[in-house]
C-alpha cells in the first residue's frame, strides 16, 4: 500500500544480532547415546535419565501433526543439534562473559543491581543452560523456590518427581513428547502455602547457537493459599535456518491459590518470502488442581515463523476458573494456529476466553479453541470471544471454535467479529494530524485493549511497543 | 491563503474535475453547491489529501504546495476537512483519538503535548458550548453515533484542532434544527480574519446561519457560477435548471 509502511515493514528485526560465544554443542540429530550425553552433561540422576529414555522411545512411535493450519517443509530430526550450552560454569554476574552481558543488555534484560528496585527477578536462560540466577536470596526468605529445572532436579527432586508431566504426560503429543526426551532447561519455581510472592518473576529464553533446537521446561508450582505472577518473554538473533522451539510448560494450583502466567514471544518471524525464524510448537496447559484455584494466561505472540500453541487450564477444583488473553499478530509470512482449552471437570468452575488475531501482510492466523463440560462440571461457565483483525489484502484469519458440552447446566457465550483497518479509516485520521502508523498503532492498540490490560504494568508497556514495531509499515 | 490554479481531480481513473480555478483568501467562507456527481466532494478530498483522489495542477496554501504533501502533513498546516460521512474506528475512544491528534500535531510543528489538565478543560467547555453529550468521549470514533452526535463530533474536533482552511462537507445534513444551530454556532466560533472555510451544501439554511462571502455553482467539474449569498438564495428558490440556463 502506502510507501511509508513498505519502508517500515522493510526495517530489519530490530533485535536481530548474534553474540559469538563458545558453546558446546550435541552432534547433529537424535537417538539414546544424544539424550544420554544431554542427561550427562546436566549432571541428573538416573531417574531422569530413564525418563527421558522413555520418552525417547515413545516419540520416535509418533507421528508429527498435521492438523494445523500452517505450512512447513518437513523437519529433519537428525539435522539438529538438540544440546547447545554455554562452555564456562559460573558463579556470579562477575564472571559472566562480557558478551552475554551485552546481549541481555541490548535486550534490556533486567540483571544488574539497579533492577532490584524496579522488583524483578530473572532467571536468564540464554541457550540452554541457565547462567545465572538473580534475586534467588530474597526469594528464599520467603520459601519461594525460583531456579532453572535443572537445579530443580538435583535440588528438589521430591516435588519435580511429584509434577513433572503431571499436567503435560510425557506422550501428550508429539512435540511435547520430544521435550520430554531431551529438554535442557528451563524454570522450576515453587510457592509455598499462604505466600503471596513479592515480585513478578521473569525469564528471558533467548535461541542463541546456530542450528540449535531450543527445548524448555518449565514447571510452576502455587501451594494453597499463594499467588504468582510470572512473566516470560522471548527474543531471538536473526538468521536463515529454522529453527525449531518445542517447549512444556506446565502451572498447577492447589487449593486458593493464583498463577498469573504472562508471555511476550519476540522471535525472529523469517523474511516476507518466509524464508527462516522460529517455529514455535508449544504447549502450555495449567491444571487447577485444588478448588477455588485460578489460572489465568496472558500472551502477546508477535514473533516467530510459525506458531502453534493452546495454553490450556483444566480445571479440576470446584470454582476454579481459567483465564486466556491472547494477542496473535501474524505479519510478513508468519503462520499462526493458537488458542486455548479449557476443561471444565469441578462444579461451578468457570472460563474466559479472550483471543485477538491481527494478520497483516501475508500472515495466516488461525484460533483454535476447545471448550469442554465434563458431565461431573455442574454449572460451568465459559466466555469466548475471538476477534480478528485484518490489515491489507493478502492475509487470512480463520476461527475454529469446538464446543464439547456433557452437562445441562452449563452456561456457554460465544462472540467472535472480523474486521478490517479500511483505507477511510486511515485518511480520517490522517486530517487529523495523526500519522498512518500512528493511525493502525492506534487502531490496533484499540482492538487488543482487553488483552493488553491483563498485562503487568512494565510489560504492557513493552507489549504495546511491540505491537507497533510488529506492524509499522503492514499495513496498506 | 488559498489558490487552486488549473485543477484536474480524478477517481479511479475517471475525471471528475477540470481546470478549476478557485482563489481563497484569510477570513473568507466559499460556498460549493452544484448538483449530485459533479464533484463537490471530489475537490474537498483533493484539497484534503485524501488516497481516493489524484490531482493535477496547481495548489498553494500559505507557501506550502498542498498536492505534494500527504493528508496528515496538510493537516499539520492547518487544512481540516469535516467528513459528510464520519468514518467509525471501533477500539479507539474519541477523547483518545482527539488527544493523540492535538498532540501529534504539536509534535509535527516542534510543540509541547499538550497536558492533560489542559486538554479536558478546554475540551469541557467546548463540548458544553456544542451542547455534546458527554458519554461520546468514553465511546469508539462515531461508533454507534446518532447522525447529530457524528456531526457535532465534526465541529468538536474542528474546534480543538484550531485549523486555518475548514473544508465542511454536507455538514447540515441529517441534521434537526437545534443541532444545526450549535453546529453553526461552532463554525462561527472559530470565525476570524485568519480561518477559511470551503462548504459544499444543497441547502441555503446553514447559510441562514453562517455568513458566506462567495457562493460557487459546480457543473461537469467546473466553476460555472460564482455570486454573493444571495445566490443560493436564488438556487432554492429557482432551481439549478433554471439558474443554469439563465446564466
Amino acid at each position: 500500500m502506502s510507501s511509508s509502511i513498505d519502508k517500515i515493514i522493510n526495517q530489519e528485526y530490530k533485535l536481530g544480532f548474534e553474540t559469538d560465544i563458545q558453546t558446546e554443542q550435541a552432534p547433529l540429530g537424535l537417538n539414546e547415546d544424544i539424550i544420554s550425553f544431554i542427561s550427562k552433561k546436566k549432571d541428573e540422576p538416573q531417574w531422569m535419565l530413564d525418563w527421558r529414555l522413555k520418552a525417547y522411545a515413545k516419540w520416535v512411535k509418533m507421528e508429527e501433526p498435521l492438523w494445523a493450519h500452517v505450512h512447513h517443509p518437513p523437519i529433519d530430526y537428525q539435522k539438529i543439534s538438540f544440546y547447545s550450552a554455554p562452555k564456562q560454569n559460573i558463579a556470579s554476574l562477575d564472571e559472566v562473559d562480557p558478551q552475554i552481558l551485552e546481549t541481555y543488555k541490548k535486550l534490556g534484560i533486567p540483571l544488574e543491581e539497579q533492577k532490584l528496585l524496579a522488583g524483578v527477578a530473572v532467571d536468564a536462560v540464554f541457550d540452554s543452560v541457565s547462567v545465572i540466577t538473580t534475586f534467588s536470596e530474597k526469594l528464599n526468605e520467603q520459601g519461594i523456590i525460583f531456579c532453572s529445572i535443572s537445579e530443580a532436579i538435583k535440588h528438589h527432586p521430591e516435588l519435580v518427581q511429584k509434577y513433572l508431566a503431571s499436567v503435560v504426560p510425557m506422550g501428550d503429543n508429539y512435540f511435547a513428547c520430544l521435550n520430554a526426551a531431551v529438554f535442557t532447561d528451563g524454570t522450576f519455581a515453587y510457592i509455598p502455602k499462604n505466600v503471596k510472592c513479592p515480585m513478578e518473576l521473569s525469564t528471558y529464553f533467548r535461541i542463541n547457537a546456530l542450528n540449535s533446537g531450543q527445548f524448555e521446561r518449565t514447571l510452576i508450582i502455587a501451594d494453597e493459599g499463594s499467588y504468582v505472577s510470572y512473566n516470560e518473554g522471548c527474543s531471538a538473533p536473526m538468521r536463515d535456518e529454522n529453527q525449531l522451539h518445542a517447549a512444556v510448560v506446565e502451572l498447577i494450583t492447589l487449593k486458593d491459590a493464583e498463577i498469573k502466567y504472562s508471555t511476550i514471544q519476540n522471535w525472529y518471524p523469517g523474511d516476507i518470502d518466509g524464508n527462516g525464524g522460529i517455529y514455535n510448537f508449544v504447549t502450555k496447559r495449567g491444571k487447577c488442581l485444588g478448588d477455588n484455584s485460578k489460572i489465568s494466561w496472558t500472551q502477546v505472540e508477535t514473533g516467530a515463523a510459525i506458531t502453534w500453541k493452546y495454553p490450556s487450564c483444566i480445571l479440576l477444583g470446584d470454582h476454579s476458573r481459567g483465564e486466556f488473553y491472547s494477542v496473535a499478530i501474524t505479519s510478513l509470512s508468519q503462520q499462526a494456529d493458537t488458542g486455548s482449552k479449557m476443561i471444565h471437570i469441578g462444579k461451578n468452575t468457570s472460563s474466559t476466553i479472550i483471543s485477538k488475531g491481527i494478520s497483516a501482510m501475508k500472515g495466516s492466523n488461525a484460533y483454535r479453541g476447545l471448550v469442554k463440560i465434563r458431565p461431573s462440571a455442574h454449572k460451568a461457565r465459559n466466555f469466548t470471544q475471538c476477534d480478528s483483525l485484518l490489515i491489507g489484502p493478502s492475509c487470512a484469519a480463520h476461527t475454529y471454535p469446538y464446543i464439547d458440552a456433557k452437562n445441562p447446566s452449563a452456561q456457554l457465550e460465544h462472540e467472535a467479529t472480523t474486521s478490517k483497518i479500511s483505507d477511510e479509516q486511515l485518511f480520517y485520521a490522517k486530517t487529523r494530524g495523526i500519522s498512518e502508523e500512528q493511525a493502525i498503532s492506534l487502531i490496533v492498540n484499540g482492538f487488543c485493549k482487553d488483552v493488553l490490560n491483563q498485562l503487568p504494568m512494565e510489560f504492557a508497556v513493552e507489549a504495546k511497543a511491540l505491537l507497533s514495531l510488529s506492524l509499522e509499515g503492514s499495513v496498506g | 491563503m488559498l489558490t487552486i490554479k488549473d485543477l484536474e481531480v480524478s477517481i479511479a481513473g475517471k475525471e471528475v474535475i477540470k481546470n478549476l480555478d478557485l482563489e481563497v483568501k484569510p477570513g473568507e467562507a466559499h460556498v460549493i453547491m452544484g448538483l449530485n456527481g459533479t464533484g463537490k466532494s471530489t475537490l474537498l478530498k483533493a484539497i484534503s489529501g485524501s488516497h481516493e483522489t489524484s490531482a493535477k495542477g496547481k495548489m498553494n496554501f500559505l507557501g506550502n504546495d498542498l498536492l505534494s504533501m500527504s493528508a496528515d502533513e496538510r493537516a499539520v498546516e492547518g487544512v481540516f476537512m469535516s467528513f459528510q460521512n464520519p468514518i467509525e474506528i471501533p477500539g479507539v475512544n474519541t477523547i483518545y483519538f482527539l488527544k493523540t491528534a492535538i498532540n501529534e500535531q504539536r509534535k509535527s510543528r516542534q510543540e509541547e503535548e499538550l497536558s492533560s489538565p489542559v486538554f479536558m478543560k478546554e475540551l469541557q467547555e467546548k463540548m458544553n458550548f456544542l451542547e455534546i453529550d458527554k458519554s461520546i468521549l468514553q465511546r469508539s470514533v462515531n461508533v454507534g453515533f446518532s447522525g447529530g452526535e457524528k456531526k457535532k463530533s465534526e465541529i468538536l474536533q474542528m474546534m480543538m484542532l484550531k485549523p486555518k482552511l475548514i473544508l465542511l462537507d454536507e455538514i447540515d445534513s441529517g441534521l434537526d434544527i437545534d443541532a444545526l444551530k450549535s453546529v453553526a454556532k461552532g463554525i462561527n466560533a472559530l470565525r476570524d480574519a485568519n480561518t477559511s472555510l470551503i462548504i459544499v451544501t444543497h441547502y441555503n439554511r446553514l447559510l441562514e446561519y453562517v455568513k458566506a462571502d462567495y457562493v460557487h455553482i459546480l457543473h461537469e467539474g467546473k466553476i460555472i457560477k460564482t455570486g454573493d449569498s444571495s445566490l443560493a438564495k436564488e438556487l432554492e428558490d429557482r432551481g439549478y435548471e433554471n439558474v443554469l440556463s439563465s446564466s
